[in-house]
């Protein structure tokens, strides 16, 4: 492999404590390292910024829920697409782009590692087909654990061991990253027509609550050591009055330590925190509890958090929260679509328009905002739109522009047709904080890297590290004048190297990389009886055989990159 | 007004797509200049001068601007997409998206026009001599946004699933329509002088359709109310008013509840 250099840049670091300084980063057989021979490519990067990729820590970018979207959402493309040209394949799409489309704007933006958010497992073989056609980024996937059967009726009895010893066997069959939650109890209760709305109601049938299903699976994601910790989208999402609920779910965390061998720091992952920071009793006196949300998250070492940034546009909501899609086709009328994914979860989709003219939509912009500008602690908080639930992905520079830039924040607030509501319902039109680029890398880059246990390969550029560089167009010396240049700078990059591979040069795509999908081996003590339960609930529940469920490496998984992790005793 | 004709040379093998055959676009551009605009054939990019020899340069702006289009143009898609002024007038007959999410000026066509003509239509006004095809303002594929607003009169006969998903604006039909009319609707007004078959406003929840002929079958969601004489595209008679569909959900307005209103002559 080539070796590069990259000169005069102004380097933004967290990994390292570098913070604007200027450094030559050397990359050499895929890695950072501390110096290149003289053959090696000089980049020009002076008067620029240089960053680590960035990593997505929550995102809808691949499997049947955003096929779903794909497919009943043909409006979606309409106007989006572009052509093939050079490097790049044909792609389309604005809330839910193709396959190659998410990997091209993606690796323009800078990022190089993301996370498809909620993997049905009974249909990993079908998010990994995603995952292997969408070029350049390496890619991990969260299979669901919150509404599974197996799940529910051993930590009913206190067998976290039990549960222990099925999540090595479902992340090892479906190829999966980490523990995701969705809703707990609350989509399995939705098979009955029903929902879990505070942490403690039982889930029907299985007797169990959802605070229960949160605190064992904590309990099994440290007993394992996984890289990631427990990754939840609480209960009660969506409406407003609900941060109790999420400072309910929080409480359960308390006292617990985070165990693991990757330097991960917290036990639980609060995503898209800006659709579970309401106040109020109803849309009429909808609040922001961003500040006490937040004020909770701060003291909390043990928690990290991602935003969920409301962008203000056309969007395409989809969730394994079954019955929330469903409450949300009650209040928008628009078209609905469910799927029920037998013992394990279920979705559904919704498209939704967060208008700058409704006070609702404005009110949950701020919220977004107030969250990140709140954080005290960069490395616990990044930066996500819960792509595509609050707006797409593509739209991160606009959510950089206005976290570092008050002026583009007071330009929104000012576009706003019920602007009095907004600053009445949330604190942002008393925050003056502007986010610098050293916390934007460490809410990008660094924290997310922390918290799902990639310190060792990415998020940083520290020697040994893999080469994911980014060259942005933006001189940190200067002034900026017109927030608009944030913006711009963050949406096509100058140059982005992805393990050593320049795959971004001057905005466009210049190589399809080398693309990784990233999962987790657990090897857990032999277990009989949890493989005996498998088996008897293939062969009296599941409309596959066990034969047809596992996501086989050759076909589905042909580049992949496993972390190991022993729990054996 | 400046007036730039364009006249078919070269009829395509496959369908030709030409959204840039529009005012918006001409404006400021001298014939070579238009000649000179991508047009899609299949897979492959040509120039609309490729297929059409162009004459005349364009003014300033859309607003006076006039396209003439002559030939042979039953296999071109997208004439007067997107337009927001100026004036089109297409001698023959058009294939798709005549007017699709047009915002303004004027489309006359003398011929008839395929499907999907007018789509998500939001203002301007189009005309067309002979008939028109499926879908004629109504909501791209998917959407749920029809025509809002603008006037479309077609002076033959429409096709089916026509003012799907409308929420305003006016359509006049003076012949007969296929079935599926203003289905979804959340507004609008429908005027067909000639039959309907049957599914006439199914799932509306607001807006007007007048038929002047008769129905075949009409929908169970519709409800008699009573007879009313109005003045509906110049024509003054009596009407036999429903609302529905009531088998939808349908907002209330002042402590009213809005229904769709069908208005059959008696």
């Amino acid at each position: 492999m080539s070796e590069y250099i990259i000169k005069n840049g102004h380097v933004f670091d967290p990994v390292q404590g570098i913070k604007g300084d200027k450094k030559d980063i050397s990359i050499k057989d895929g890695k950072i390292v501390d110096k290149v021979s003289s053959s090696a490519k000089v980049i020009d990067a002076r008067d620029k910024t240089v960053m680590a990729g960035a990593v997505e820590i929550h995102a809808h970018i691949a499997g049947p829920k955003v096929n779903l979207g794909r497919i009943y959402r043909p409006e979606d493309k309409l106007f989006s697409c572009t052509p093939t040209h050079g490097m790049e394949r044909m792609g389309g799409g604005a809330s839910i782009p193709t396959t190659f489309k998410t990997g091209y704007e993606y690796a323009k933006m800078g990022y190089t590692t993301a996370m498809e958010a909620a993997m049905p497992p009974l249909f990993s073989r079908h998010v990994h087909e995603e995952i292997r056609d969408t070029p350049i980024i390496d890619e991990g996937a969260f299979p669901v654990f919150g509404n599974n059967w197996f799940v529910m009726e051993y930590l009913k009895n206190g067998e976290v061991e039990n549960t222990a010893a099925y999540i090595a066997w479902l992340l090892r069959a479906t190829k999966g990253y980490a523990v995701k939650v969705v809703n707990p109890g609350g989509t399995e209760a939705w098979h009955w027509g029903l929902n879990c709305l505070s942490v403690n109601d039982p889930v029907p049938y299985f007797d169990i609550t959802p605070a229960e299903i949160i605190k064992g699976l904590i309990e099994a994601n440290e007993y394992l050591g996984l890289p990631h910790s427990m990754h939840i989208h609480p209960n009660n999402l969506g409406n407003p009055g609900n941060y109790t609920t999420t400072l309910d779910t929080l409480k359960i965390a308390q006292g617990m330590q985070p165990k693991n061998k990757f330097g991960r720091e917290q036990v639980m992952h609060l995503t898209h925190t800006q659709f579970h920071s309401y106040g109020g009793d109803s849309w009429g006196n909808f609040e922001s509890k961003a500040k006490e949300v937040m004020d909770y998250i701060n003291k909390n070492k043990n928690i990290t958090v991602d935003t969920g940034n409301v962008t203000l546009d056309e969007t395409t909501t989809m969730t394994a929260d079954g019955p929330f899609e469903h409450h949300l086709t009650g209040l928008n009328h628009l078209k609905w679509a469910n799927v029920d994914v037998e013992l394990e979860t279920a979705a559904g989709v919704v498209p939704y328009i967060y208008s700058p003219n409704i006070s609702v939509c404005a009110i949950q912009w701020a919220i977004g905002l107030e969250l990140a500008l709140y954080a005290k602690d960069p490395m616990r908080c990044f930066i996500t739109t819960d792509h595509p639930n609050a707006g797409p992905f593509t739209r991160y520079p606009r959510v950089i522009k206005w976290l570092m830039s008050k002026k583009a924040r007071e330009t929104q607030i000012n576009a706003f047709k019920h602007k009095d509501k907004v600053l009445s319902q949330t604190g942002i039109g008393a925050m003056d904080r502007e986010i610098s680029l050293y916390e934007i890398a460490a809410m990008t880059r660094a924290g997310p890297a922390r918290s799902l246990g990639l310190t060792a390969i990415c998020g940083g550029l520290k020697p040994g590290m893999d080469a994911d560089v980014v060259v942005y167009n933006l001189n940190p010396e200067k002034p900026v004048g017109n927030p608009d240049q944030i913006e711009t700078a963050f949406s096509r990059a100058a140059h982005v190297f992805k393990s050593g591979v320049e795959v971004v040069k001057d905005g466009e795509i210049v190589s399809s990389g080398n693309k990784r999908t990233l999962w987790v081996n657990a090897k857990v003590n032999d277990n009989p009886q949890v493989m005996r339960d498998i088996t008897e609930k293939f062969l009296k529940y599941y409309s596959v055989t066990q034969n047809n469920y596992e996501a086989l490496g050759h076909t589905f998984v042909p580049n992949p990159y496993a972390l190991d992790v022993d729990a054996t005793t | 007004m400046e007036t730039v004709t364009i006249k078919m040379k070269n009829v395509p093998a496959l369908y030709l797509e030409a959204d840039n055959v529009s005012p918006d676009i001409f404006a400021g551009k001298t014939a070579t200049q238009i000649a000179d605009l991508h047009v899609y054939e299949g897979n492959t990019t040509g120039k609309l001068g490729d297929y059409f020899e162009v004459s005349g340069n364009a003014a300033a702006t859309a607003a006076d601007t006039k396209i003439v289009v002559k030939g042979d143009v039953t296999r071109v898609k997208y004439i007067g997409m997107k337009m927001s002024a100026g004036e089109i007038v297409v001698e023959g007959s058009a294939d798709q998206y005549v007017g699709a999410w047009m915002t303004g000026g004027k489309i006359t066509v003398n011929g008839n026009v395929q499907a999907f003509a007018a789509t998500a239509m939001r203002g301007g006004e189009l005309v067309i001599e002979g008939n028109a095809g499926n879908y004629l303002g109504a909501a791209y594929r998917g959407d749920w946004r029809g025509m809002s607003k603008g006037t479309i009169h077609v002076k033959g006969n429409a096709g089916s699933d026509i003012g799907m998903y409308m929420t305003g604006g006016e359509m006049v039909i003076d012949g007969n329509v296929d079935v599926h009319v203003a289905t979804h609707a959340e507004g609008g007004r429908v005027v067909i002088k000639g039959n309907a078959k049957s599914k006439v406003g199914g799932q509306m929840v607001d807006g007007n359709i007048f038929i002047f002929g008769t129905i075949d079958i009409m929908m169970p969601g519709f409800k008699y109310v009573d007879t009313v004489e109005q003045e509906v595209a110049g024509v003054k008679a009596k009407f036999a008013h429903f609302i529905g569909d009531i088998g939808e959900r349908h907002k209330t307005k002042k402590g009213q509840v809005v229904y769709g209103n069908l208005y059959t002559r008696v």
